[in-house]
């Protein structure tokens, strides 16, 4: 007994962490609150305002969805490429059954879910039945939805949502911060929990790093994947929902954008507190961190040019930076 | 038998090749130390040792990978060249590399292949394609080889990969006259018969004068294709034997270091007892309606021929593959094979350990905690809060039980070597005590330290009553492991062998001669 203790004492001082691993952990961090301190210092009338800092916090929320969103099927080595359009749907939907049908909120949101589902079923269809690559399935179901979106909407914003949306995702605030910030943090926790402490969120793992592994362990990887999947397109449908709620109203198209930060986030976060790992908390740094650059730069004057190049650049440099961290090994996907 | 005659030093004509004082220092841990090697022209040179000896390193200087540290030197015929060389280097030397995976790309044609190298760096605007053919043809019939230039790479069979890959690497020594050859470890996956036309194109290639290392973990091949052997033990060299004055003990005694233990088993008197499974009328992929009955505590033999159906057997018991027909039947229950699945296979105390460690067995890039502890989730840990200490701390116990070395459960699966990653999938399953154990090749790519472990945990599980089904080509391993040995040849047991009947030779002997029977029966149907 006195013998096994000494050696897990002498695992862990060996796999203790060291600098180099605070620093890969931590990093991230320590990056975003050095670059804050600098906007801070250069504008701090406009820059270093609550006002500001609540709507960052605020208005990234959505984005910090689809980023879980990403990660969930990313874990299980599936790219989910129409989440974005997803979102999109989604708001649409809500606005569609709340303003111009004139179905009560409740059901307008259960509906749209629903949709979100459904599109993740119909990715997973293809993807576990016929064995295509995620890629191309989700490419190809992305841009049908963002079609179904400009049909059904006529190509046209719906406004006119009932106020109790917005008022439960932006109006109201705790502690000076909009709710949706915290239904976004409760989200990366609840994902946080089942990724870290769940049986079926290592299995969610192991299938994603080791598919043939996985199943010979008794696994059952395609109900797995596709579950995945089926989350995702959840995922999707509520920042969908979340989205109709800040604006309160939805447009066909502006949701699209989502998809490269959400991709650039998930990679980058992958380089951060578990690193090699995609990670909600990394995920829902990595956002912040890429809002705040992107703020900040207009904010000293910087057209919003700036945000295809920070996102675009911050995708291949965080893809990279994750590359470095697993150790060059070639992308499997 | 091979031409062992032994290369005298000639002083016109330098060694082929010579690395002196090569050490090479890991983290401050010494993964070659002071060693040394020099392969003559003309010679095949055999370079052996467990894993972890060195072996792999001393190829990855040579093959400009690696810098060595300060003090080591490369002697090509005589001419001292730097450390580390350059990108190409090796190739502009004259050295040129098989590897196990050959580096061929399957879905290309095998002209193609044959010109890979050489369309890397070359500047032509117009490929005349006809007359590469004719040149390849004609380099591969200078070594007695005959594939077709227009098939694919993936249709062919596996030894004839391994020649394709072989003819390509001396085809670029020959552009540089002389050279060296080094094939790290091409045999593995080839049969005991298709290695021979393997060693008979090696032959000729050392005949034309270059040098030839031939790393290998098969002493047997060893000492059939080499002259001369150098062999590592612990980043040193541990010994440069001349082959054919060298016996098989002294080689595995140099190789480990210690005198080898022999696992042989007594055969328990199962013919009184009555079979504790049975496997009916299992068909599916190259397996044709076999059945076999197992006894608890016994090891059974799974073997034959390449392409005999023997290595689906455990696949298709599992539900890893599909069965077309068959029954599993214990004291339990009866199951239909045909809707098999692995997860109903575990539950019903089957394990499988897959002969692919690196794809099927084991995930590299996790810790070896997530590994071991894989088949357990969810059962002895609750689901919803899966205690990760406990996990590590279950790790560590089967760590030390197993052998693994160094027994570090945080360590990803790929810091193990190939022997160390087999005792962690053994631990994996043997931990849940199954009733039947499937394996298959258990000790492939595993050092011979590492194999006598594997051996012990068989042997542990079949002590406290588990049946064992074991594939494999190893004859060796068979005997000195299995109870019973069923050969098989065209998907059916043909032959069986029993206790103090089971050998080597004997077990070759049966694969051969039901595989040559099978085929004459089938010409005069045809």
């Amino acid at each position: 007994m006195s013998a096994s203790l000494k050696t897990g004492v002498a695992v862990r001082r060996e796999t203790g962490i060291t600098p180099v691993h605070w620093a890969e952990r931590y990093g991230l961090i320590v990056v975003w609150a050095a670059m804050f301190a600098v906007f801070c210092a250069l504008r701090p009338n406009t820059f270093a305002t609550w006002a500001n800092f609540s709507t960052i916090l605020g208005s990234q929320a959505v984005l910090v969805v689809v980023a879980l969103g990403v990660i969930v099927s990313l874990t299980a080595n599936d790219f989910d490429l129409s989440i974005a359009n997803t979102l999109t749907l989604s708001s649409v939907i809500v606005a569609i059954l709340n303003v111009n049908v004139g179905l009560p909120l409740g059901i307008a949101v259960a509906m749209a879910m629903a949709a979100g589902a459904l599109i993740g079923f119909i990715n997973g269809f293809f993807i576990i039945v016929f064995r295509i690559h995620s890629l191309i399935v989700t490419l190809g179901v992305g841009t049908a939805i963002h079609g179904i979106g400009l049909w059904i909407s006529d190509s046209q914003t719906v406004s006119g949502i009932n106020p109790v949306l917005s008022n439960y995702v932006i109006v109201r605030r705790l502690f000076g911060v909009p709710y949706i910030f915290y239904y976004a943090i409760l989200l990366a926790a609840i994902v946080w929990y089942v990724f870290e402490f769940t049986a079926l969120g290592r299995r969610v793992l192991f299938v994603g790093r080791g598919r043939e592994v996985a199943r010979l362990s008794g696994i059952h990887t395609d109900r797995l994947r596709w579950m995945c999947l089926v989350c995702s397109g959840v995922f999707g449908s509520l920042a969908g929902v979340l989205y109709a709620g800040t604006q309160g109203a939805a447009d066909p198209v502006s949701g699209d954008s989502y998809l490269l930060p959400a991709l650039a986030a998930a990679f980058l976060g992958s380089t951060s507190i578990l690193p090699g790992r995609f990670n909600p908390w990394g995920t829902t740094i990595a956002v912040y961190f890429l809002v705040t650059g992107i703020t900040g730069l207009i904010f000293l004057g910087f057209g919003s040019f700036i945000q295809d190049m920070f996102y675009g650049g911050a995708l291949v440099l965080a893809v990279t930076l994750s590359q470095l961290v697993r150790g060059r090994q070639e992308q499997t996907f | 038998m091979t031409s062992q005659a032994f290369i005298a030093d000639e002083p016109g004509r330098p060694p082929a090749l010579e690395l002196i004082t090569l050490s090479k220092t890991f983290g401050g841990q010494k993964a070659l130390d002071n060693a040394a090697l020099s392969v003559k022209q003309g010679e095949v040179h055999g370079l052996l040792g467990t894993n972890g000896s060195g072996k792999s390193t001393l190829i990855k200087v040579l093959a400009g990978f690696h810098t060595p540290d300060a003090g080591s030197r490369l002697l090509i015929r005589g001419e001292e060249y730097p450390l580390p060389l350059p990108p190409g280097g090796a190739r502009k030397l004259g050295l040129s590399f098989v590897h196990q995976h050959l580096g061929l790309i399957p879905s290309l044609s095998v002209l193609e292949n044959m010109m890979l190298g050489r369309l890397a760096d070359d500047q032509r605007l117009l490929v005349n394609w006809p007359a590469e053919r004719r040149r390849c043809v004609a380099a591969m019939a200078r070594y007695g080889v005959e594939i077709d230039p227009r098939a694919t790479v993936s249709d062919l069979q596996p030894v004839e990969r391994a020649l394709l890959a072989i003819v390509r690497a001396v085809e670029e020594l020959n552009e540089a006259e002389g050279g060296v050859l080094v094939l790290d470890e091409p045999t593995p996956f080839l049969p005991r018969r298709d290695v021979e036309r393997l060693f008979s194109v090696v032959r000729r290639v050392a005949a034309e004068g270059a040098g030839v290392i031939f790393v290998s973990h098969d002493v047997d091949e060893v000492m059939e294709i080499t002259n001369r052997c150098t062999i590592l033990r612990d980043g040193r060299v541990g010994g440069v034997l001349t082959t054919s004055e060298t016996s098989k003990a002294e080689f595995v005694e140099r190789i480990i270091g210690r005198k080898l233990e022999r696992h042989m088993r007594g055969a328990p008197g199962n013919e009184a007892t009555l079979p504790a499974a049975r496997v009916i009328g299992l068909s599916g992929e190259g397996v044709d309606a076999v059945s076999i009955d197992l006894h608890r505590g016994e090891v059974i033999g799974l073997t034959g021929l390449v392409g005999s159906g023997y290595a689906n057997v455990p696949y298709l018991l599992f539900g890893a593959k599909k069965a077309d027909a068959g029954r599993f039947q214990d004291a339990k229950a009866s199951s239909d094979l045909t809707t098999m699945t692995p997860a109903n296979a575990i539950r019903r105390g089957i394990a499988l350990i897959p002969g692919d460690r690196a794809n099927a067995a084991a995930i590299g890039t996790l810790p070896i905690t997530d590994n071991v502890t894989m088949p357990l989730l969810g059962n002895i840990f609750p689901a919803y809060c899966v205690a990760r200490n406990a996990m590590t701390r279950l790790a560590l116990d089967l760590g030390r039980r197993f052998e693994v070395m160094p027994n570090n459960p945080l360590l990803p699966m790929n810091a193990l070597s190939g022997g160390n990653q087999q005792k962690v999938v053994l631990a994996k399953w043997l931990q849940t005590k199954p009733s039947l154990v499937l394996l298959d090749e258990p000790t492939q790519g595993v050092d011979v330290g590492a194999r006598a472990a594997v051996f012990s945990q068989i042997q542990a599980a079949t002590d406290e009553g588990a049946m064992v089904l074991c594939a494999s080509s190893d004859y060796e391993q068979l005997e000195q492991i299995a109870d019973r040995v069923l050969i098989f040849a065209h998907g059916q047991i043909v032959a069986e062998l029993k206790g103090a009947a089971i050998s080597k030779t004997a077990i070759a002997e049966l694969c051969y001669a039901h595989s040559e029977a099978f085929t004459t029966d089938m010409e005069i149907v045809l």
